[in-house]
């Protein structure tokens, strides 16, 4: 079995295509007037990064003061307000849009054998919603940033800090109209743009994730930018929506907050697995196991994500009897994700296995976001959940589940798509090293983060009892790991743009309407429109054009 | 590129025949895009519920908590103005219903007067709100700005309610939350006018559109969608103006 199966006979003689939609339209307006998808995604690729290193540098900063127990590199306010644009910045500015906004954008028209998606021209304005949000967030941080922690807690938020929460609120209000204009063209665009013969149950899994997420995005979004609206207003005149002294409850906006919160997680892990189901069969070579129950499974998360928001709420004075409803209905919402975890691995039973680097990470993905989920499962638990809650045990669950599962998700989906969208290869081995640090350097980032909480190393603080050194120490170290696998891909895939192999139409032989055009593709994507007369990962498909191909030459 | 052509044998390619100009490059046919541009307007009014939701559960939370406020401050609602206000709205609703129809049956003065009425009601309704707005200012009613209990603390000190109403003084402790109930009266109600203030600037930009004939050559979809979202704004009026003003009128 060889290592890899990028060394296909069309591979030595492919040229990359003189008109494309990177050559078709040259200046940097024709970029940012563009309505082209395909651009919009590289848009955000771009912006994307960039907040998330400036997200990871901040992150640096945090384990950098958490080395000793003393607070010695920063004061504690700044300790604050550093971990809480940190979660600013990473949740609403990179994990909401990361995949959906480069990798569902490019990849959604062209998966259904459309031309563009359904609203250019909203797609985007999303993009500019984007940029605005996330040029005020920097602003934000520049002058004076806030230090209510993401989640803008009332009454802390409202009448305790004296930070920039407007500001920030705004910029997290503006970011979300992005996230619904982009969920909203993804439901049109699925719903009406599909070509010929595209059923529904001949979509690739990654439309299905995305249309999922999209439905989230959708109807979650608009209940925090409500929740949004009421801080800034209770902070400005004093509404006394959230003021106990004027009849108002802070734990309303938490429940509004968490209406939307909590199914952002799974508008940030869903189409993460939309990713894992196509790399995890193109790298089997075999049709993903169980298609129509992944399929649902997206959609039964997107259903029950919608009711378990008070989970994050167990302490917080709510009834004893919604304690026990959101506990059960919390433990219902791990069923769907374990189908998926399943079936990806029943895809992997007697297939073709294959170690490229997006296989790695997602072997990266799996192993990960199980640990982060079980983990969830003992959080969801109310006995367990008051031991553990605001603790390090929530924060090492939460990374496992965004940055172990979404984030890997994100960097096999880079991978696998890169030539794609570049029309070059990224170098395999150097990736494949990459991947493996990544991994190595997260487990002993966070890994240790799990013990500390169950000793009850309390979250958000500067400083901490001497006797957890040890375990802050590895996490510290691990995460300065971490931060080279994160740097590598960005080198070597710049490099690639200009030295990577030309990747030719379909270097993975995967069965994906996009691999069946070139790359980078053409503006209009496809020189036909196609007709899908197929089923959804069908290998022997594949086989039987290559057949054709090989007669019509001959 | 063969491969591109192998999974497309039997679409013809005949993409750039005769098409009206409105039609984007993207899209096959017009039915596809008016098709999708409505489905894009659905959702879009999704989450507007969505985002209302939010308020109308902030109002009927509070309400459950604090009945005697919510009904005493309900009664300082002035019903009269408030029907003649869901009148003028659903009679917009009706002029814009009319223009619909004018743009899809090409009567281009037609629609021009159902734009201009819509957008006569459409100023009649906030000037209308704008009177009840300046009557809570002159009681003291406007929370945060020197409010004042005084209405409900003694009713009788504010004869035209109580001769209609009869109401008993609240005890101090839940007067106060009366100032929950305007704030949410004017949280609601001004979201609403910012929705009605929004549509009246596109409606005067539809006008000058509509003029110059460009919804009346069989692109109607964007008088469609506007259509769709100004029913969108009535509709909510109907349930502030039950919430409100009507409920608690006989409490």
């Amino acid at each position: 079995m060889s290592a890899t199966i990028v060394s296909l006979p069309d591979q030595s003689s492919a040229r990359i295509p003189k008109v494309n939609y990177i050559t078709k339209e040259n200046g940097i307006l024709s970029w940012l007037l563009t309505g082209d998808h395909k651009r919009i995604a590289i848009l955000y690729l771009i912006s994307l990064s960039f907040f998330f290193f400036i997200g990871g540098a901040l992150a640096g900063l945090i384990r950098l003061e958490l080395l000793t127990p003393q607070t010695d590199l920063m004061a504690t306010d700044t300790y604050n307000k550093v971990f809480t644009m940190h979660g600013v910045i990473m949740i609403f500015f990179f994990l909401v849009p990361s995949v959906p906004a480069t990798l569902g954008n490019f990849l959604i028209p062209l998966m259904i054998g459309a031309k563009d998606l359904a609203l250019p021209k909203i797609n985007l304005l999303s993009w500019y919603l984007y940029m605005a949000g996330g040029i005020l967030a920097i602003y934000t941080m520049a002058t004076g940033g806030v230090d209510t922690g993401w989640t803008f807690t009332t009454p802390l938020s409202t009448h305790y800090v004296n930070t920039n929460v407007l500001t920030t609120g705004l910029a997290a209000f503006i970011a979300g109209f992005s996230s619904i204009f982009t969920g909203l063209n993804f439901i049109v665009t699925i719903h009406k743009m599909r070509a010929p013969g595209m059923t529904w149950f001949r979509l690739p899994l990654f439309v299905w994730a995305h249309y999922a997420a999209s439905i989230l995005m959708v109807l979650a979004t608009p209940v925090v930018a409500i929740a949004i609206v009421l801080i800034a207003l209770e902070r400005t005149i004093g509404i006394g929506v959230f003021d106990p002294t004027k009849g108002g409850d802070p734990l309303l906006f938490q429940h509004l907050f968490w209406f939307y919160s909590h199914p952002a997680v799974y508008i940030m892990i869903l189409p993460g697995m939309g990713v894992i189901s196509e790399t995890i069969s193109t790298f089997s070579r075999k049709r993903v196991f169980g298609y129509t129950a992944v399929a649902f499974s997206s959609v039964a998360i997107a259903i029950f994500g919608f009711f378990v928001w008070a989970h994050h709420m167990f302490i917080m004075g709510i009834s004893n009897y919604a304690v026990l409803v959101f506990s059960l209905l919390t433990m219902l919402v791990a069923v769907p994700s374990a189908i998926k975890i399943f079936n990806w691995t029943f895809t992997l039973y007697k297939g073709s296995i294959t170690f490229e680097t997006p296989m790695l990470y997602t072997f990266g993905f799996m192993g990960l976001f199980t640990i982060g989920g079980l983990t969830g499962v003992f959080l969801g638990t109310s006995g367990t959940d008051i031991h553990l809650t605001e603790t390090y045990f929530i924060v090492a669950h939460f990374h496992f589940v965004m940055v172990g599962g979404m984030l890997m998700a994100f960097l096999a989906g880079i991978h696998f798509w890169w030539p794609k969208m570049t029309g070059r290869m990224y170098p395999e081995k150097i990736s494949q090293l990459a991947a493996v640090i990544t991994f190595i350097g997260f487990n002993f980032t966070f890994f240790p983060q799990f013990i500390l909480g169950t000793l009850g190393m309390p979250r958000r603080y500067a400083s901490y009892p001497p006797e957890f050194q040890i375990l802050n120490v590895f996490s510290t170290a691990g995460a300065t790991i971490l931060g080279v696998g994160y740097l590598l891909p960005v080198l070597y895939l710049t490099w690639s743009l200009k030295y990577g192999a030309i990747a030719g139409n379909n270097p993975w032989q995967a069965t994906g309407l996009e691999w069946q055009t070139q790359s980078p593709p053409l503006t209009e994507n496809f020189v036909v429109m196609p007709i899908m007369d197929h089923e959804a990962y069908d290998y022997e498909w594949l086989e039987r054009q290559k057949e054709i191909e090989v007669t019509h030459a001959g | 590129m063969p491969d591109s052509t192998q999974i497309a044998h039997g679409a013809s390619a005949d993409a750039h025949s005769e098409h009206p100009p409105y039609l984007r490059h993207h899209f096959e046919s017009t039915e596809q895009q008016a098709d999708a541009a409505g489905f894009a307007m659905w959702l879009f009014l999704l989450t507007e519920v969505m985002f209302f939701g939010g308020l109308f559960t902030a109002y009927l939370i509070y309400r459950n908590w604090y009945y005697p406020a919510f009904v005493a401050a309900s009664h300082q609602l002035n019903v009269f103005w408030g029907t003649l206000n869901t009148v003028v709205l659903i009679s917009s609703s009706f002029t814009m219903a009319m223009g619909v129809w004018c743009a899809e049956t090409r009567r281009k003065s037609g629609l021009v007067l159902c734009l201009i009425l819509t957008f006569i009601m459409g100023l009649g309704f906030l000037g209308i709100k704008s009177i009840e707005y300046r009557e809570k200012i002159e009681k003291h009613h406007v929370p945060g700005f020197h409010y004042s209990m005084q209405s409900f603390l003694d009713p009788a000190s504010d004869p035209e309610v109580f001769k209609e109403y009869h109401d008993k003084p609240l005890a101090p402790d839940m007067a106060v939350h009366t100032e929950l109930y305007f704030s949410l009266y004017f949280l609601m109600t001004g979201m609403h006018a910012l929705h009605m203030i929004i549509g009246i600037g596109i409606l005067g930009f539809m006008i000058y559109r509509a003029q110059v004939g460009a919804y009346t050559s069989g692109h109607t979809t964007f008088v469609m969608n506007f259509g769709l979202y100004w029913h969108f704004v009535d509709i909510i009026w109907i349930y502030l103006f039950a919430l409100l003003y009507l409920i608690s009128r006989h409490q």
